[in-house]
């Protein structure tokens, strides 16, 4: 340090600071890294572990196949002792119960989205909002036990009575109550979108004698489209990868189908029966989860990196 | 009352939430004219422009006193519908504000929400006139299926003046037309304006005196919300008889 | 003549329109609402008789020949209950009788008369009477979930076994009390017995690794990244990878763990060490966004104040800005951990769905987590299971809604400050 009979002022830090300094921000950058090294470890893990499979089982079967029957050998010399693993009816499965809880659950959030921004009066919105968050912060594991044993026996009651045979692990018990939870994902991403609609577009519509209604469906609406669209490609994405409430209310039944009263299964539902419970870890019926997982891993980032990039866009033409 | 007379205004008080914003104003607009309302910025010019097609409704804690009445029936009885009203008076806004939409939606909007064409002939009509009354027809005949927002800042007013008078409306209130564009895009729109009053009652707020000398025949000078002189523009700027006017006139005010 | 009075029929139809696009609004609210109300309401209703219990008074014979009080821990406790079933109602002598009239107390019988005997040894040497937990079916025949009026084929408890706890209701031998064992015991294959204190425990040691990483690296990778980082690609890089983490579905961290930290580095299964770490890795995103959403809101000011006494960056950060952006870090973090709570898909991976009937002791032991726990219990046959699942759900819903509560008090306090 500078003398304090020195005449001149020491501009220059002491090394050992200047050390401290770059120690502390080497430990900052590490930590921001983190993040980037989970996705590279999660890439990594997940094509590791699938490129294994496929030495196994050729991609063109897993991803063509339509049977699905991860059986494990009951002998090691077991003829087809492998067990089928044609992803289609996983997919197709997770497909009808996500399509199924975006019919719930787009309709519901939208419309309460646009009353929220259009309508209500700023209190009861305070109050409403959060409530509609509470769905959001529901564990899934809850949404699955009330599709299970509440919402699958009152849909078969249902069905009986009108002389529908439905499946008590059906996809549509598994779908609806999945739309229910992702209603608060669309309601107050799209409420955002719709805030930002400039308030010189409803003027003009409204200056010119359009009720409030025609103002919102034919020019509110169409001007937010692309943030509403970016708003529905997340959900559609966690609707994809929700796990819990397919795995305890949708089954295992790999069933090619379309039909929502019968029962399906989903990428997540396999995931979890392929590796609860103890295994060998070398079987393709164990590593075929990894596989599922990529597919799962792919579709979901393809589909957030697309909406997060239309929502990002529709900000910018606004500003 | 003046005979001809289309907007009257009596003691029309307005108010925000507690605040006051226009203090008992009189004022007689005549039809097939423009007048127009000039004034220092928040003397309440643009509150009273905006009460005349009841826009300050949407405003929660907007408040309108007094009456205004449009051929002798008052805007703000119980009985009104706003729907009805703005069909009758419409406004044509500071900023151009086109829908997203192309130039044909954008003009048809209006006639397709009231109902007025009753086959897609009639519409490609009422498109064609609106357009041809706002001197634009010939720049976008050949693209009316492009967006609106592609025009530039002038052309996109007059779009709007074309989406406003497409409906057919008995008055057209214009709040600042012309302060988001340039000479050229302006000197074209005030020409419009001296075009449209042979078929409109036109009312214009604006900041520029140069502007009402030019355009209107009829001017109406506020300041601090209350209504200080009003009369034949060329009165109003050769013979002002309230000295605030005059002060506003020669720029002391501002 | 101008007209807005008298209103068209075509405006009328407009009108209505309009009506009812706001009763659509409504109704979308009401329906998504009436849900929620639904879906809690019903979990409370059949979760709430879960916290009270039954327990039947069995006058048992504890005399020297039954047990010897030299050594009572040898005595053949179960072989004394069942003894003192049997002298209650000596009218069961048929083998499937038999086994009915021990079915009505719970099948830790023996283990609870021993307990009861090793902490009261002065009532060794002659009859006592001692209470016993009562049987799931006898349980929730009391409750009311079963009912009686149904043919005898069509229940799970005879008119016989019904007789019997009839019996001991009119003598006063039945008595109905708070579940408390349902807070002190672990996971049980009795439901009567099950309960969550292991799972509860195993959540706390998950959420604490959890937090213990997740809270600092996020901080420290929001300063970095909202302070220091430069603006070019590298950054750019980092903010698209974090927005991207927070919408990977919560399975793929499960299967990260459980490659990568289960297989690659080795650590112990199903422990909470591995639980926490995943569910921080899900966790980080969330804090980091809300992390950086306080720094930003900490006003330049102060940093440039800091800065112009000569303060470093670093230093600026750490003593100035960080601190005034705590309560909003915190905010996040409490948000992040209510996530992590109740997250249950990634455990699974790890194998955290263990039968744990003992509490953890260390972050290193097999654990489960109260989640895990419901969707074990979920899954379980018995009838009795479904109102200890509700009431886990119930106990899990108090914790989630306590830290959220947290967090708006939190946020409510400091968020008019600048």
């Amino acid at each position: 340090m500078a003398n304090s009979d020195s005449a001149t002022i020491d501009l220059v830090h002491s090394q050992r600071k200047k050390g401290f300094e770059l120690f502390v921000m080497g430990v900052l950058i590490l930590c921001s890294l983190v993040a980037v090294a989970v996705t590279v470890g999660i890439v990594l893990s997940l094509l590791f572990e699938a490129f294994r499979f496929f030495e196994r089982i050729p991609l063109t079967d897993f991803l063509f196949g339509t049977q699905w029957s991860p059986q494990t050998a009951l002998r090691a010399d077991q003829v087809a002792a492998e067990g089928a693993f044609g992803a289609v009816p996983l997919i197709t499965g997770t497909l009808l119960i996500s399509f199924i809880a975006m019919c719930v659950a787009t309709p519901l959030g939208l419309l309460s989205a646009i009353y929220l921004s259009e309508y209500a009066s700023k209190r009861s919105r305070n109050l409403i909002k959060p409530a509609l968050e509470i769905l959001a912060g529901i564990p899934t594991v809850v949404y699955g036990f009330f599709a299970a044993l509440t919402v699958a026996p009152l849909l078969r009651a249902g069905g009986e009575s009108v002389g529908l045979n439905v499946s008590s692990e059906s996809a549509l018990a598994a779908g609806l109550v999945m739309g229910i939870m992702i209603i608060p994902l669309i309601s107050s991403l799209s409420d955002d979108v719709i805030n930002a609609v400039p308030q010189a577009m409803r003027d003009a519509s409204l200056g010119m004698g359009a009720t409030h209604s025609e103002t919102i469906r034919k020019v509110v609406l169409p001007s937010a489209i692309p943030g509403i669209a970016g708003s529905l490609l997340l959900a559609a994405s966690r609707a994809i990868g929700e796990t819990m409430i397919v795995v305890m209310a949708a089954g295992l039944a790999a069933n090619l189908t379309a039909n929502p009263l019968e029962a399906v299964t989903t990428i997540t539902a396999q995931i979890v029966a392929l590796l609860t419970g103890d295994q060998e870890f070398d079987s393709a019926k164990t590593l075929s989860a990894f596989a599922l997982g990529l597919v799962l891993f792919v579709t979901t980032l393809v589909l957030n990196v697309v909406a997060l990039r239309i929502v990002r866009k529709y900000q910018e033409q606004y500003d | 009352m003046s005979k001809t007379a289309i907007i009257s205004a009596k003691d029309v008080d307005v108010f925000y939430g507690e605040k006051q914003a226009l203090n008992k104003i009189n004022l007689d607009i005549p039809e097939n004219k423009v007048t127009s309302l000039i004034g220092p910025s928040g003397c309440g010019k643009s509150t009273f422009l905006r009460s005349i097609n009841r826009m300050n409704d949407l405003v929660d804690i907007c408040r309108v006193e007094g009456s205004i009445t449009i051929k002798g029936q008052d805007i703000y009885a119980p009985e009104v519908d706003v729907v009805a009203l703005r069909a009758k008076v419409g406004m044509v806004f500071q900023k151009p504000n086109p829908f997203p939409k192309s130039i044909y939606e954008n003009v048809a909007y209006g006639p397709k929400i009231h109902g007025l064409a009753k086959s897609k002939t009639d519409m490609d009509e009422i498109v064609e006139w609106s357009l041809i009354k706002a001197g634009l027809w010939k720049e976008v005949k050949d693209r009316l299926d492009q967006p609106g927002t592609g025009l530039s800042g002038g052309q996109q007013q007059r779009l709007c003046i074309a989406r406003t008078i497409a409906v057919k409306p008995q008055v057209v209130l214009m709040d600042e037309p012309c302060s988001a564009l340039d000479p050229i895009a302006t000197a074209i729109i005030e020409e419009l304006i001296d075009e449209l009053r042979n078929n409109f009652t036109i009312v214009i707020v604006t900041h520029s005196m140069q502007q009402a000398a030019r355009v209107s025949q009829r001017t109406a000078f506020f300041h601090l919300g209350e209504l200080v002189e009003s009369g034949a523009t060329k009165s109003i700027f050769t013979s002002p008889e309230d000295e605030r006017t005059q002060n506003y006139i020669m720029g002391r005010i501002g | 003549m101008t007209d807005f009075i008298t209103p068209s029929s075509q405006l009328k139809s407009r009108k209505s329109a309009e009506k009812r696009f706001q009763w659509y609004g409504r109704g979308a609210i009401f329906a998504s609402l009436a849900f929620l109300v639904v879906m809690v309401g019903s979990i409370l209703y059949k979760g709430s008789g879960a916290f009270t219990t039954t327990d039947v008074a069995i006058v048992v014979d504890l005399g020297p020949e039954a047990v010897d009080p030299a050594n009572p821990q040898d005595a053949r406790f179960e072989k004394i209950v069942k003894d003192a079933l049997k002298a209650r109602f000596p009218e069961a002598t048929k083998r499937a009788d038999r086994r009915k009239l021990y079915g009505l107390v719970s099948n830790d019988a023996g283990f609870e008369l021993e307990r009861f005997v090793l902490a009261n040894p002065d009532k060794l040497g002659g009859e006592v009477r001692v209470w016993f937990r009562a049987s799931d079916d006898f349980d929730i025949l009391l409750k009311g979930t079963v009912d009686r009026t149904v043919d005898e084929s069509e229940r799970r408890l005879s008119d016989q076994e019904i007789g019997w706890i009839d019996t001991l209701l009119a003598d006063g031998d039945v008595k109905r009390g708070f579940n408390w064992s349902f807070f002190t015991n672990g996971d049980s294959r009795e439901p009567e017995l099950a309960g969550i204190l292991s799972a509860l425990v195993g959540s706390a040691l998950t959420l604490l690794v959890c937090f213990c990483f997740s809270f600092p690296v996020g901080i420290l990778a929001a300063i970095y990244l909202e302070e220091f980082a430069p603006k070019n690609r590298f950054s750019d890089i980092i903010e698209v990878n974090i927005n991207n983490l927070a919408a990977v579905p919560s399975i793929v961290f499960g299967l990260l763990g459980l490659s990568m930290l289960l297989n690659t580095f080795g650590m112990p299964r199903s422990s909470p060490l591995v639980g926490g770490l995943v569910l921080s890795l899900m966790t980080l995103p969330t804090i980091i966004i809300a992390a950086r959403a306080s720094l930003r809101a900490v006003p330049p000011s102060i940093r440039e104040a800091a800065l112009g006494m000569g303060a470093s960056p670093v230093q600026a950060t750490f003593h100035h800005v960080a601190p005034l952006a705590l309560p909003g870090i915190m905010t996040g973090t409490i948000v992040g951990m209510a996530q992590a709570l109740g997250e249950t898909a990634p455990l699974l991976m790890i194998g955290m769905v263990a039968f744990i009937v003992d509490v953890p002791q260390s972050i290193l032991e097999p654990a489960t987590a109260l989640p895990v726990q419901i969707f074990l219990w979920a899954d379980a046959p018995e009838r009795a299971f479904l109102e200890k699942t509700s009431a886990a759900i119930i106990v899990l819903l108090l914790f989630l809604i306590t830290m959220n509560l947290l967090a708006i008090v939190l946020r409510r306090r400091f968020e008019k400050r600048f």
